[in-house]
């Protein structure tokens, strides 16, 4: 036949891809370049399909990038400020090595810059794509802005960090977005809603980091890079949909508040400003005054081929949200410098509480201890010296479930020296069959307005501590009633021998036709007996291929059952085995 | 005072050199070096006097007889010193001044310290100055004070040069103005802050969603956390110690949880997560190294996986409760038949007996002891090589005379011809016409199957062997002949049956079933049974289809009109399928499983040839129990009603109804 002979890898999934070294090849870019290039662009290698094909045959491991994507960086201006860069970095050398101070000096003056807006723009081409993404972007900063400035990478970056996640906590608190917090080992969980997207981060707590050498920091650094760009145009776009000054700005009021103390421990002006800011103590200012914004009542349209159910569930869903909003309005919180402050004020400012702490703990503070309104102090430690009547003295751990509930929990749980209840994660919601905590199941009931059983029988327990000598009582009528049934069994017994005895004698029983006694039969147990052969034999019917597949769904669902039901077992065990403890102690008493 | 202070320091160490050497030239007895050398002491106080090489290692002279050499160029020689270990020893016990004792390299001699240079190391090891006299808090003088002075230090008038303007400088300037003139030089450049450093990026809003961000897949967020990684968990969820163990044991790649879940009592206990830089940094490494994937989950329901089949209550009438037992044999039963009337069941077992049952009543009404394990009772029954046929007489008296009748026929005996080699034909006689045995056809080979034709003339029995061109006979009863159907047959014959209608016969061998024409004499049919080893057939009472058992697990039904291949393979059997049963009218058929189990399906079969036949398993039903591996060996279905009788290997028949 003509024509030309096919080349192998000359067309198909071959040319779609392009090897890692060779794209860098492409780029002209150094292996350090050509990575944050990728991490700005977010372009992420590729799996081809058929890996074979696409690596000529050979199957040796490498990375591939779509030969597009390559295509699309060849054309970024970021690449040509890189090979700027290299430049700079090459005279500068030159200038010190040969000692020439004046040209340093020029040099340093005139450092390539460059900047990341258009490439944010490219990558988040609207606003609400920029929020669905901004769960990295805040963990990293909150991260960063909790580094010690030593030399782990600049201090500008650590500032521009701690400037921008303060600017976001203070666009919740005024937004008052906060949904869910969760304390956890590694940190603290946020989750907020902001225009309709669930966005969780999660902050370390308040230590220093002891860096680890196996991490790299200049790929860390580059995703600052970026996500700071990203936060602090997302920032700017959220504070003036609330109408707020961007840079952020305390209100009138709340600054001429803050000016009366002494801010001689402050070098700078600024410094204490951003000090004041990051104390999330002070409403910020408007653009607008506040009073004349409120929020149109939003009209609910039925939506086409929504009952009216869903209506319902929908509006008092937003209701509860609204509840929700306002859950410590009213509450006037002291916090003790052992507590977290930040997260607390935090928190607590979200849900519309006053909050003050201890004036050498942080600037900001707006009244004291001694204040006869406060109504909780928040306390981390076995007692408290000196205690006020009017005020409940409660654990941190309070604040964080009563967000979680929704509602504000009975104190009694949380005062000092108290064995906490288990603290539970908000993110985890229960299907159908899934192991469910006993203390969720409390609070849930305490949410429906009802005391729980185990609450209940808790009380019964406790009243039968108080009336322990009635009980001991009942055991002994327990007893004589155990005895009694015994004598029964006795008395059965002799009547067995008795008509045995009469057997072997050869008398002949009286044959006698007892009536027999019809056996209940359950309709409705009977059906689903049916049922379940039904579908037995319909399982037996299934082709090979369905079948594989509907015995790995129900050994999944199988699996979760087992588990559900260890983890139940542990808890009986471990509430038998404190039952049992709780009862040696009484008795010891 | 540096100068003074530094004399001081030496000095003492100079009178010790001259005093250790004075006495050494006492001892070597050279008195001309000793004036040369005190001349030097003036010269230069620092220096060794006496040895010129300088300030090198010692170690060059160590192979030389001599240490260098004295002003003069002669050499010095080394002292001759044999101490050894123990004179050293002795040395250090007994000489009082031995701490104070410094070997001079240089001149290789031992010197003994004064108490004034003892006491000069003492006071600069504690660091202070070598001269006992000198005062360190001395009141400073200050030659220039901040004070301004009515007189100036100098009084010069100023240069000319300071009031006229310099001409270098005004060239230099002149070549700046031009270069700027000429824009060489530009203006520092002014970062543009003009909309500030953030401004609103999404001002306009372009809804043009390039091809690339349909293309995009965002990352996968973290995953939230469970109840685990609480910093007080609910107890469950805290790990006990084989929990512990395990998570120690396994891979960091394997572990469910990437830490151990704890329980601190207050939220100030808690310690900063040491992973926590960790896990950022291999966020960020997944973001930008992690290829990404459209996944599809299957999202199944998996109740929508099970087939709608009609209800079985639908299908009805089927077997569905056992109701009853037929106790009495001892060993296997290892096969059953009913009397085409419904009224009277046969099984042959292990035990070596035929027993003859009444159906409705459970009760055996005859036993035959035949001696041998009785393979196939069909009014007749084959022993390991023998097939006898018994007439039971238990049926109406007429058709017990009709069967007598022709059992007794002889006259349509004829003479046999070749197959009499093959086989035998003999009559009983005396105690075992008797018990009801009429005909004995003695075989060379052990009978494991005997199927009658369905006009009840013809039998035909077979004898599994490897690669025989006997395995089949077919045995004409009235005529007493037998004859060899098959020249050559392939593999091991496992079970034959003749076609309910037309003159076919079906062979069933280890792997795949023929199908013969009798009349032409030739194969018309081969079924691919895709089963490792055929255990049982049976033909649909239609003729069109045919069940095949096998032993693993598998029943095939095969569509004769469809295809070779089996039109549908039913899994049902745990274990190896044993006996295989179709109604002779109902839309049923059954089969029988070493797991204890009878399976009774419902298949219907349409009489239009454009509709499939349509199979449901109607009832399991269960009641055997295994031994020896062995569960239920034969089923067969009751002629006239929707009952099935199963036989097993514990030594029961069952009927349910």
């Amino acid at each position: 036949m003509g024509g030309l002979q096919k080349k192998k890898f000359e067309r198909g999934s071959a040319t779609n891809y392009i090897t890692r070294n060779k794209a860098r090849k492409k780029l002209q870019l150094s292996l350090p370049d050509f990575r944050r290039l990728c991490i700005l662009k977010g372009i992420y290698p590729h799996e081809p399909k058929h890996k074979k094909k696409v690596n000529k045959g050979s199957t040796a491991p490498r990375t591939f990038y779509l030969l597009k994507d390559i295509r699309f960086l060849l054309h970024e201006p970021i690449v040509g400020k890189f090979r700027d860069y290299k430049v700079f970095v090459r005279k500068l050398r030159k200038a010190y090595g040969k000692s020439e101070w004046t040209s340093v000096e020029r040099l340093r003056e005139n450092k390539p810059t460059y900047k990341l807006d258009h490439i944010i723009k490219e990558r988040y081409p609207t606003f609400i794509d920029a929020l669905r993404d901004i769960d990295d972007a805040l963990c990293m900063c909150f991260l960063f802005s909790t580094f010690a400035r030593t030399g782990k990478c600049h201090v500008q970056t650590i500032q521009l960090c701690r400037r921008l996640t303060v600017e976001w906590m203070n666009y919740i608190i005024t937004s008052r977005a906060l949904r869910k917090v969760f304390l956890s080992i590694k940190g603290i969980y946020y989750q907020v809603e902001v225009m309709g997207q669930l966005i969780t981060w999660l902050v370390p707590y308040q230590f220093a980091h002891d860096h680890p050498t196996d991490v790299d920091y200049r790929v860390m650094a580059t995703f600052t890079e970026l996500y700071t760009t990203l936060l602090g145009f997302v920032n700017f776009r959220l504070y003036h949909s609330l109408n707020l000054v961007y840079p952020p700005k305390l209100d009138g009021k709340a600054e001429a508040e803050l000016k009366e103390e002494d801010e001689e421990g402050y070098a700078m002006n600024s410094e204490s400003y951003s000090e004041k800011l990051s104390a999330l103590g002070g409403s910020l200012a408007r653009v607008v005054s506040a009073g004349e914004e409120e929020e149109a009542e939003v009209d609910q349209f039925p939506v086409e081929g929504e009952d009216m159910e869903k209506m319902e569930a929908r509006e008092k869903e937003q209701k509860e949200l609204e509840a929700q909003k306002r859950l410590f309005e009213g509450l006037k919180v002291f916090l003790n410098r052992e507590v977290p402050r930040e997260s607390l004020a935090f928190i607590l400012r979200c849900f519309g509480a006053e909050v003050s702490w201890d004036k050498s703990v942080c600037i900001g503070s707006t009244f004291d201890v001694t204040d006869e309104t406060i109504t909780h102090q928040i306390v981390d430690r076995p007692n408290a010296e000196k205690q006020y009547i009017n005020r409940y003295y409660i654990q941190p751990q309070w604040v964080y479930d009563c967000v979680n509930a929704k509602i504000l929990l009975p104190v009694q749980d949380y005062f000092l020296g108290v064995t906490l209840p288990p603290h539970l994660s908000p993110f985890v919601e229960e299907k159908e069959g899934d192991y469910i905590p006993p203390e969720k199941l409390k609070i849930m009931a305490l949410k429906r307005g009802e005391k729980s059983a185990q609450e209940e029988e808790e009380e019964e327990e406790e009243e039968e501590e108080g009336e322990g000598e009635e009980e001991e009582e009942d055991e002994d009528e327990d007893a004589e009633e155990d005895e009694d049934e015994e004598e029964e069994d006795v008395a059965e017994e002799m009547n067995l021998k008795k008509m045995e005895k009469q057997r072997s004698q050869g008398k002949s029983l009286s044959v006698k036709v007892t009536p027999g006694k019809v056996k209940a039969e359950n309709p409705a147990r009977l059906e689903q007996e049916e049922k379940a052969e039904e579908k037995r034999l319909a399982i037996m019917m299934m082709k090979k291929k369905e079948k594989y597949l509907y015995d790995k769904i129900m050994f999944g669902k199988k699996r979760k059952i087992r588990e559900a039901n260890k983890l139940a077992a542990k808890r009986k065990a471990h509430d038998d085995a404190e039952k049992v403890a709780k009862k040696k102690k009484a008795k010891k008493q | 005072d540096l100068s003074d202070s530094e004399d001081s320091v030496f000095s003492g160490l100079e009178d010790s050199g001259s005093d250790s050497e004075e006495e050494e030239e006492e001892e070597g007895g050279g008195g001309g070096g000793g004036r040369s050398v005190r001349f030097c002491e003036v010269l230069c106080a620092v220096q060794d006097i006496r040895n010129t090489v300088g300030n090198v290692p010692m170690e060059w002279y160590r192979d030389f007889p001599h240490l260098g050499y004295d002003l003069d160029g002669r050499k010095i020689y080394k002292p001759i010193r044999s101490q050894d270990e123990l004179d050293h020893f002795l040395d250090k016990m007994e000489n009082p001044d031995y701490w104070r004792t410094v070997h001079d390299k240089q001149t290789g001699s031992d010197i003994t310290l004064s108490e004034e240079q003892v006491a000069l190391v003492r006071r600069l090891q504690s660091g202070r100055f070598g001269d006992v006299d000198f005062n360190e808090y001395q009141p400073t003088v200050e030659y220039f004070s901040r004070d301004v002075m009515l007189h100036p230090v100098t009084n010069r008038p100023a240069d000319k040069r300071s009031f006229i303007p310099s001409l270098i400088e005004k060239e230099k300037v002149s070549k700046l103005v031009h270069a700027i003139k000429m824009g060489w030089i530009k203006p520092r450049r002014v970062e543009d802050d003009s909309r500030g450093r953030y401004y609103d990026l999404w001002a306009s809003e372009d809804s043009s969603i390039l091809a690339r961000h349909k293309m995009h897949l965002p990352a996968p967020k973290i995953p939230l956390p469970g109840h685990q990684e609480s910093y007080n968990p609910p107890p469950e969820f805290l790990f006990n110690e084989e929990e512990r163990a395990l998570w120690e044991q396994q891979d960091a790649a394997d572990r469910k949880l990437p830490f151990v879940p704890r329980k601190f009592s207050s939220l100030r206990s808690v310690p900063a997560f040491p992973r926590f830089v960790h896990e950022r940094f291999e966020r960020c490494l997944d973001l930008y190294l992690c290829p990404r994937q459209r996944k599809m989950r299957v999202n199944v329901d998996p109740e929508d996986l099970i087939p709608k089949l009609p209800k079985p209550r639908d299908l009805q009438p089927f077997p569905t409760t056992q109701s009853l037992v037929y106790r009495g044999h001892s060993g296997l039963i290892r096969s059953i038949s009913v009397s085409p009337t419904g009224q009277w069941l046969a099984s042959g077992s292990d035990d070596g007996s035929v027993r003859f049952w009444e159906v409705c009543s459970s009760r055996c009404l005859k036993t035959v002891q035949v001696g041998g394990a009785v393979r196939r009772p069909v009014c007749l029954t084959h022993l390991d090589s023998r097939v006898l046929l018994l007439s039971p007489s238990l049926a109406d008296r007429q058709v017990v005379s009709a069967s007598e009748l022709l059992l007794s026929d002889k006259e349509g005996a004829e003479p046999v011809q070749g197959a009499e080699s093959l086989v035998t034909w003999s009559e009983a006689e005396g105690e075992e016409l008797n018990e009801g045995i009429r005909l004995k056809i003695q075989h060379p080979k052990a009978v494991h199957q005997v199927a009658w034709h369905a006009k009840g003339d013809y039998l035909a029995s077979v004898m599994p062997d490897h690669s025989s061109h006997l395995q089949v006979l077919i045995h004409q009863v009235s005529r007493r002949r037998s004859q060899n159907p098959f020249r050559r047959n392939k593999g091991l014959v496992q079970r034959v049956s003749f076609h309910p209608l037309r003159p076919y016969f079906f062979v069933a061998t280890q792997r795949s079933v023929r199908i013969y024409n009798l009349l032409k004499q030739e194969m018309t049919k081969k079924l691919q049974a895709n089963a490792k080893w055929i255990s049982s057939m049976a033909v649909h009472p239609g003729g069109d289809h045919v069940i095949c058992g096998s032993y693993d697990c598998r029943l095939s039904w095969f569509d004769l009109d469809l295809s070779t291949k089996p039109y549908r393979m039913l899994r049902h059997h745990k274990k190896a399928v044993r006996g295989v049963a179709y109604h002779r009218f109902y839309p049923l058929f059954a089969s029988a499983s070493d797991d204890g189990s009878v399976i009774v399906c419902h298949g219907t079969v349409y009489n239009d040839l454009l509709q499939n036949p349509l199979i449901v398993p109607v009832k399991v039903l269960r009641g055997h129990a295994v031994s020896q591996d062995l569960g239920v060996l034969d089923v067969t279905f009751h002629p006239s009603q929707p009952w099935v009788f199963s036989s097993g290997a514990d030594a029961t028949i069952r009927l349910y109804t």
